[in-house]
């Protein structure tokens, strides 16, 4: 087991080196510096801010700089937005993002787990085509006209909730239900084939045989076994969430990281962009890395093959 | 010896996407106290379904019961509903299936496994079921029980979880246990260290055993009566003399002369022809007339009915009909009964 | 079990059965190559000719769709700005909204408030003439307690009555129809190049690694384990800042990010239908490399390899979308269906009709195609084969 997360953290880092340096020299390559927000300074304030960013060394030495900076969690200055460190930007955004992702992930999987399991144990019937168009709908609807419909509906029709506004609690309900649907329909679908495949196994007979109840069969022995590769999906699901998050914090004017991508793409700061990327591609990796070692923890059988024993 | 188990006349039907696959045909038998039971037959004959038929463990809803009777101790479980069958299944009957490395819940412990059946029916507390589990599991000849039962399944060898499946069986005590092919997936030389156990099992509880197999071999060494199914119908059922020594349905003649044994030297083994019939729509007649050399014309018009040798043997063979000719079994096959009888071996024991 | 009709059977039943004909064995069902199952499984699911049905109109719609009206792509005229959807016949039903106007609810301390409210948002120049009133509710004075819903009739007030706009125009006045169409023609062309460069790359990369297997495959399935842990999302990102924004960068972004899925799942069928034992077969009769790949394996594995191309495409639909939502895909003034979606959030309190329909149809493609891909698992999978 030791031996299998130091590959996997070796892993980790090798694909962190590659994201970074890619993003450094496509950001060398690109357009764009501090100086083009203060376009009117002379000459020699020019170079007192190149200076400043140390853009007069030469590539070598920057790009150990903003490796040394990176491994200490200092993405760089961003060239508009006052010139403030990424990072401390970031950190300020990460708030509501966070809160949105995790509460869209939490209420999604739960639901999908439920209306899986309920599509299983009544397969074929009513309330299975029910679910599997949920399902379909789910996985194919983009998060964003989900939203649209959501924001239409609840916010400008009805008026329950304000159309785009940050603050109450309440204004997370409507963005994230329009992150939820995602992950929900892929646990949905998901946890529905396995359960299938679960009820139809020897051990189900086996049970049966024993004289256990059919909820007893499902709750003890079905569960269990349907949900733990479920973790499996929980790397693409949170993938989902990130991309989705990008379109939802634009269309619900949620003060996170996706909106501040969003607004530095359209403004061209590199910097805050590049920070953002590594910022997702670090959440990405790392919850990979978590959902397999939790997968080896819950599984017995992996948890042998793993050298534990 | 009272009947603990009598089946009447049961009829098992399959709904599927081509039409009805009629998997039981109107097979009778008894079951007495304490006696093992074995049905044989090849793979389609229903000897499987009429197991899982007992257990009310019919997949539903494409298998249905079109008529017959379970009586057990009286009581017909045709006619119990899903509820007062869970009340029976592990307690009064129980049963082992054949695969051992999928009717096990792979994320669940041995013990727990075991203790579920335990709880439900005896309505022990968990610290007293499992103390009766590790028990049974050394009375299942599994070392270090105390340790194995904190086990997960992948942690046990195929015969090893034989052993778990048999001992889950026997948790309750039950009154009968059925066997489905439960060495069929094991090696030759665990599949013996099972018999032994099962035959050790019958000696200590005086367990009813219904043993399903396709293997004569195994019926040999462990049953008291055969039954020989062939599609969807018992054609012969009697004690294990009279099915070994004295056989007269001409498809035990096949099986029979078709085993393979150590004794039968440079001798060429007999084959039954043909394949079993299609049960989607079985031929009219005898549905193994196509495949006897030994049919009459009566064969291909009425089905046979069960003709009685003697007080404990029975064939469903118009053979035996007074008006039918004498026809001896085939000489290879009576030479192979000989065979058996000098050795006092039946079969591949 | 013996009883009395038995004795009376006739005798001449008891002679040795005169065997006709053996037909026990004779085949009873016609035999269907596995083409002619797959084919036999996927026209019995219903959904799935129904999405093909409807992919169909929306690609024959793609093609046509923006020649059926007069305007063009980028036929700008800001007189003509956001105008509701208009259509001929269909303008008489007044509930379908293709008469062309726009209607909405006001609310005011008394009706006349109410109505002020309406002509200040619609049309301040000619003072309501063009806007029909419907009191709801008369108010007593308080705030808000008057309600009247305004009809407006845009074409009217701007004397274009005889013209239509099927779907209405958007902010700068150009035909949402055309536009739709060829947003959606952009949209498909950009999924189908991407899927088909996905399909290429990803079998060239999967056949070679699990046909060659060993050192070659050892290494290739390093690289691509790397590649997998990076996010999509991130390598599109970084893709499109770096590349001049347009059809061709979202193509070559999602190529670039899309193969590995192929990649891995081709090896790893590759793998296993090259162990199996006919293929063991095949080679001890001496046949040729080509020939093993051309006649055992590529048939095992074309099933698996269509399907998943069949995923990919959605997949491509909603990365273009996207990235056109957030700023980094289509550049005005062409169209995609992801910034014809972004225009319409801009405008969704007001009128709703220029985010409906191209929302309806992303929808539409995605859900066809997902439901056209399962349909076409299904119908691959020799256990739906009945």
């Amino acid at each position: 087991m030791a031996r299998y997360i130091l590959r996997r953290l070796g892993y980790m880092i090798v694909t962190l080196f590659i994201i970074a340096t890619l993003s450094f020299f496509l950001m060398k390559m690109l357009p764009g510096s501090p100086l083009n927000a203060e376009d009117k300074l002379s000459e020699e304030q020019k170079a007192i801010v190149l200076e400043k960013y140390g853009l007069n060394d030469p590539v070598p030495v920057q790009y150990v700089r903003y490796l040394t900076g990176l491994v200490q969690g200092d993405l760089g200055i961003s060239f508009k937005f006052d010139n403030t460190p990424v990072t401390q930007i970031l950190m300020d955004r990460i708030g509501p993002s966070a809160l949105v992702g995790f509460q869209a992930m939490v209420i999604g999987t739960i639901l999908g787990i439920a209306l899986g399991l309920i599509a299983a144990v009544f397969h074929n019937g009513f309330l299975d085509y029910t679910s599997t168009i949920i399902a379909v709908l789910g996985t194919s609807i983009p998060s964003f006209v989900f939203a649209g419909l959501l924001q239409y509906v609840f916010a400008v029709e009805l008026g329950w909730f304000p159309v785009a506004l940050w603050g109450e609690p309440e204004h997370t309900i409507l963005p994230t239900i329009a992150l939820a649907i995602t992950p929900l329909a892929t646990a949905a679908r998901f946890i529905r084939t396995e359960m299938v495949d679960v009820l139809g196994s020897n051990y189900m007979l086996t049970a049966k045989a024993k004289g256990i109840s059919q909820a007893g069969r499902v709750w003890k022995h079905g569960f269990r076994n349907a949900l733990i590769p479920l973790v499996t999906v929980i790397g693409p699901m949170a993938v989902n969430i990130m991309t989705g998050s990008m379109v939802i914090e634009q269309i619900f004017a949620i003060p996170g990281i996706g909106e501040q991508f969003v607004s530095s793409v359209l403004v061209n700061d590199y910097p805050t962009i590049m920070g953002t990327t590594l910022l997702y591609a670090f959440a990405f990796i790392v919850i990979i890395l978590i959902v397999d070692l939790l997968y080896g923890l819950i599984d017995p059988r992996i948890r042998v093959t793993g050298g534990n024993k | 010896m009272s009947k603990l188990l009598e089946v009447k006349d049961l009829r098992v039907s399959f709904n599927t996407y081509n039409g009805e696959v009629q998997a039981v045909r109107g097979v009778s038998f008894d079951l007495n106290e304490g006696e093992t039971l074995a049905i044989v037959g090849e793979s389609g004959s229903g000897k499987s379904v009429t197991s899982s038929t007992l257990m009310g463990l019919l997949p539903k809803p494409a298998g249905v019961i079109k008529s017959g009777q379970i009586l057990f101790q009286g009581e017909d479980l045709v006619k119990k509903s899903e509820k007062e069958m869970q009340k029976i299944r592990g307690k009064e009957i129980s049963m082992v299936f054949q695969d051992p490395l999928s009717s096990l819940n792979p994320t669940m412990k041995i013990g727990n496994q075991i203790i579920e059946g335990l709880i439900k029916h005896q309505g022990m507390n968990r610290a007293e079921a499992k103390k009766k589990a590790i028990e049974l599991l050394d009375q299942v000849g599994i070392p270090h029980p105390e340790i194995r039962v904190n086990q997960y399944p992948h942690q046990f060898s195929g015969g090893m979880r034989q052993r778990v499946v048999i001992a889950i069986a026997l948790a309750c005590n039950p009154k009968i246990l059925i066997a489905d092919e439960p060495t069929t997936a094991l090696d030759v030389t665990i599949q013996a260290q099972i018999l032994e156990l099962m035959k050790e099992i019958q000696r200590d509880t005086k367990t009813s055993i219904i043993f399903i197999t396709h293997d004569l071999g195994v019926v040999a060494n462990v049953a008291d009566r055969v039954a020989v199914m062939y599609a969807g119908k018992i054609v012969e059922i009697g004690t294990v003399d009279d099915v070994f020594y004295n056989p007269k349905h001409p498809y035990t003649w096949g099986l029979l002369g078709s085993m393979p044994t150590l004794d039968a030297e440079d001798e060429e083994l007999y084959t039954i022809p043909g394949t079993p019939p299609d049960m989607l729509n079985p031929p009219k007649g005898d549905a193994f007339a196509p495949r006897n050399e030994f049919a009459l014309e009566i064969d291909a018009v009425m089905e046979p009915p069960m003709f009685k040798v003697s007080d404990t043997h029975y064939a469903a063979t118009w053979l035996l009909h007074k008006n039918a000719p004498k026809i001896e079994m085939p000489e290879s096959v009576r030479r192979r009964i000989e065979g058996f009888a000098k050795t006092g071996k039946k079969g591949g024991e | 079990m013996e009883n009395n009709n038995l004795n009376n059977l006739p005798k001449d039943l008891f002679k040795p059965l005169v065997r006709k004909e053996d037909t026990s064995e004779t085949i009873s069902k016609p035999s269907r190559t596995f083409g002619q199952e797959a084919k036999r499984t996927f026209f019995k699911n219903k959904p799935a000719l129904i999405s093909l049905m409807l992919l169909v109109i929306i690609i024959i719609m793609s093609i046509v769709g923006p020649h059926m009206t007069e305007y063009g792509n980028d036929d700008q005229n800001l007189s003509r700005a956001k105008l509701p959807p208009h259509a001929p016949v269909l303008e008489k039903i007044s509930w379908l909204g293709f008469d062309g106007t726009l209607t909405d609810d006001f609310k005011g301390s008394t009706v006349e408030e109410a109505k002020r409210k309406a002509i200040l948002r619609f049309d301040k120049e000619n003072k309501g003439k063009f806007i029909d009133f419907k009191v709801k509710s008369k108010g007593n004075g308080e705030r808000n307690s008057a309600k009247v819903e305004a009809t407006y009739h845009v074409y009217e007030a701007k004397g274009m009555g005889d013209q239509y706009f099927w779907l209405g125009t958007d902010h700068l006045g150009r035909d949402q129809w055309t536009r739709l169409w060829l947003g959606t023609r952009v949209s498909l062309i950009i999924a189908f190049v991407a899927a088909l460069l996905d399909l290429l790359i990803g079998v060239a990369y999967g056949g070679i690694s699990g046909f060659f297997g060993g050192k070659v495959d050892n290494y290739m399935q390093r690289v691509i384990e790397i590649l997998v842990g990076i996010p999509n999302l991130v390598i599109i990102l970084l893709m499109m800042l770096f590349m001049q924004p347009g059809i061709m960068s979202i193509v070559i972004a999602l190529a670039i990010t899309g193969w590995t899925g192929m990649a891995r799942i081709v090896r790893g069928e590759v793998m296993k239908v090259k162990n199996q034992e006919f293929v063991l077969a095949a080679r001890t009769l001496g046949t040729s490399n080509g020939s093993i790949i051309r006649k055992h394996l590529l048939p095992n594995i074309m099933g698996i390899i269509i399907v998943n191309t069949m995923f990919s495409i959605p997949s491509a639909v909603f990365f273009e979308a996207f990235l056109s939502f957030i700023g980094l895909g289509i550049v005005p003034p062409k169209a995609s269906l992801g910034s014809l979606i972004n225009i319409g959030f801009q405008n969704l309190r007001i009128y709703p009709h220029l985010l409906v329909y191209p929302a309806i149809l992303i929808s539409l493609i995605m859900i066809t195609f997902n439901i056209l891909g399962d349909g076409l698992r299904d119908a691959f999978d020799p256990k739906m084969h009945k």
